[in-house]
């Protein structure tokens, strides 16, 4: 019995999980993308669904996102509860109308009255030399265009409990998962990331942040991979006598400001972490919640370590130059202390 | 095939409707529009792209679907959404901006949906495709009876959605139809211009599926080629590509002073108009008497009217609806 509550998940099998769990109970539900059957998904989100559902719902696509996103959004409105893929958050630019004109804006198109029950997951994060066009987050792109639910988990815990939610949500979300989160070794993956997770179905509210780490003196808040960056960062400012608060975002849309302000009321210091480009992006908008509400509860101007606003590079020395890093939160802090 | 009686007198009714709607939409449009046109001004505000001339092809569709049927439509939506049974009422209000409209204001002329008869619509060309082809596999997939068709323009043709999904369809075999209104112009730039084939209807094989042209904007032969076409996708035969040469008696929208056009073809189209045409040949071929016809465009006069009435004396959204509705 502990063994199966002790279980321990890395996201990629947390999503299929939670996706098979729904299409066990809700026929409507149904998964399309690229190498999402026989392969499994290239970051192994749907490993083993062909063997159990077959390919009628279990059903690879061409390489046509124009289409089959566009698809999804005609067999949501019709009824069934699509889950499609874009393999690389990055392929976004072949097919963005199908996303923000059609998925994102048809149920304000009916007066709220339409439902889109579809859920759009795709890869983010680089840090492996993948280039320029496969290596993005593009968080704020998504976050910033009204009509879709965002989510970005950063534990096994939480993707499937927002998977779960996503599914069950009648309106469009996207489920933005980070590569180095999934548990493929090839991609250097993050150990943190695979955590206890409940064979039994539940959700994880989409609109929630998480106090992922309780302290006084600075409040981090990130998502995805960085959260991460930001717990290890945590442990050795604790080291040094400084109690460091870590919120995990993950949800973009709606974005749980109050959990933040609540937060930064407490430590007057906040540093926010994100992957994304620095400028017009989630860190720039975690900042605004806190000034536009009440300035006069920092003790120091906020600091963001976020990717500079460049294309990412091929090379390891320069990629890893641009991600945001522990060190650079380190340094963020120290700055933010002696200013 | 061929229409019955009942289907032809269904079919002029209904392009008088789309018709009549039109002329009162293109009049009212001017209202606060003059003497300084300010597309913002006046009661029904924005773009706004008429369907005159073409008629017939919603019509010959059209008589061959029921509500359950689905529609996805263009930014030149009218007399698509006439045929399918958009409430009328609902949909004028809307394209007044009124909070009794289909969106309560939120979509406007181009975004008219209305799932109670499965209609929806997209103003980016060639986008309502890959919707389409989705609602047919839903169809596929939960063994509900249903087809599913795209109007688009010949414009669209050229759209690489077009092509991702025809062969989407044609992979996959679901009860899709694609029907092309080839109107000869995308807003300004001709199909020859535009187009590296005469008729799109050849493009049918490029996905391994039956295509058809239909001359002459005439809506017994629009009905008989699209009936087979559905009639094979009902049968779980899979897609077809139907393109339909029709013309525009408008302009791309209301204010395209239409200098694009050869001299005299505008001349040449109206005497080609599709309704008065309809009309004589009811008459011809013994399907109704003049009184009947004539009553059939008095009914539909007193329709537009009423709707536009409704619409008219209906109460403008409150502006802070606006930030409603995003999510369902």
């Amino acid at each position: 019995m502990t063994e199966s509550n002790d279980r321990k998940l890395t996201i990629a099998r947390a999503m299929a999980e939670s996706v098979a769990q729904e299409m066990r109970a809700d026929e409507r539900v149904f998964v399309m993308g690229e190498d999402i059957g026989a392969l499994g998904g290239v970051y192994g989100n749907t490993r083993g669904l062909l063997e159990e559902f077959g390919d009628e719902r279990i059903r690879d696509t061409p390489i046509s996102e124009t289409a089959f996103i566009g698809a999804a959004v005609g067999a949501a409105q019709d009824g069934m509860r699509p889950v499609v893929e874009l393999m690389f958050v990055d392929f976004f630019g072949v097919c963005f109308d199908a996303i923000y004109n059609l998925m994102a804006k048809n149920i304000y198109f009916y007066g709220g009255s339409l439902k889109v029950p579809m859920v759009l997951m795709t890869s983010t994060g680089g840090g492996y030399s993948d280039g320029g066009q496969h290596s993005q987050c593009l968080y704020g792109t998504f976050a910033h265009l009204p009509g879709m639910k965002v989510v970005a988990p950063s534990n096994a815990y939480d993707a499937k409990g927002l998977m779960t939610a996503a599914i069950r949500d009648d309106s469009p979300v996207v489920f933005m998962y980070h590569k180095r989160l999934q548990g493929m070794g090839w991609l250097g993956t993050e150990a943190g990331a695979t955590v206890k997770t409940p064979e039994e179905s539940y959700t994880v509210e989409i609109g929630k942040a998480a106090v992922v780490r309780e302290g006084a003196d600075v409040t981090i808040v990130s998502l995805g991979l960085g959260v991460h960056h930001a717990l290890k960062a945590a442990e050795q400012l604790s080291q040094e006598g400084t109690d460091a608060e870590v919120i995990d975002l993950r949800s973009l849309v709606p974005l749980d400001r109050e959990t933040i302000r609540k937060s930064v009321a407490k430590t007057g210091r906040l540093i926010v972490v994100d992957e994304d480009y620095h400028s017009y992006g989630v860190s720039g908008e975690v900042i605004a919640s806190v000034v536009e509400h009440d300035v006069s509860v920092l003790k120091a101007s906020p600091a963001r370590v976020a990717y500079p606003d460049v294309p990412i590079p091929f090379e390891r020395g320069m990629e890893q130059f641009c991600l945001p890093n522990v060190e650079k939160i380190l340094a963020a802090y120290q700055e933010m202390k002696s200013a | 095939m061929q229409p019955s009686r009942e289907q032809k007198l269904w079919m002029y009714e209904h392009m008088v409707l789309s018709r009549r709607c039109e002329e009162q939409i293109a009049k009212i449009y001017f209202e606060g529009k003059t003497p300084v046109f300010n597309m913002a001004n006046g009661p029904i505000p924005g773009e706004m792209h008429l369907s005159d001339g073409q008629e017939p092809v919603a019509v010959g569709v059209c008589a061959h679907l029921d509500a359950e049927d689905i529609v996805t439509a263009t930014h030149r939506p009218h007399h698509q959404a006439i045929a399918k049974g958009v409430d009328l009422n609902k949909m004028m209000a809307e394209i007044f901006g009124k909070s009794t409209g289909l969106s309560g204001g939120r979509g406007g002329h181009m975004h008219l949906f209305d799932p109670a008869v499965n209609f929806g619509c997209s103003g980016i060309v060639g986008q309502g495709l890959g919707p389409a082809v989705g609602a047919a596999l839903s169809r596929k997939m939960q063994g509900k009876p249903g087809v599913a068709v795209a109007f688009i323009g010949e414009g669209a043709s050229n759209q690489g959605a077009f092509h991702e999904a025809m062969n989407l369809a044609a992979v996959w075999k679901v009860p899709f139809i694609c029907v092309i209104e080839d109107n000869a112009w995308g807003i300004s730039v001709s199909k020859r211009a535009s187009t590296s084939v005469p008729r799109n209807d050849v493009r049918g094989a490029s996905y391994g599926i039956p295509g058809h042209y239909v001359e002459g904007n005439d809506p017994y032969r629009i009905y008989d080629v699209v009936g087979e076409a559905i009639a094979r996708a009902r049968a779980g035969e899979g897609p077809s590509l139907i393109e339909v040469e029709t013309f525009r008696l408008a302009g791309h929208f209301m204010g395209d002073a239409e200098a694009y056009r050869p001299k005299g073809e505008k001349d040449a189209l109206l005497e080609r108009d599709p309704i008065p045409k309809m009309r004589s040949r009811l008459i011809e071929d013994g399907d109704a008497s003049e009184d009947e016809l004539n009553s059939i465009e008095k009914k539909a006069e007193e329709r537009i009217a009423e709707a536009i009435k409704f619409a008219r004396e209906s109460a403008d959204p409150r502006p802070e609806d606006a930030l409603t509705a995003v999510f369902a």
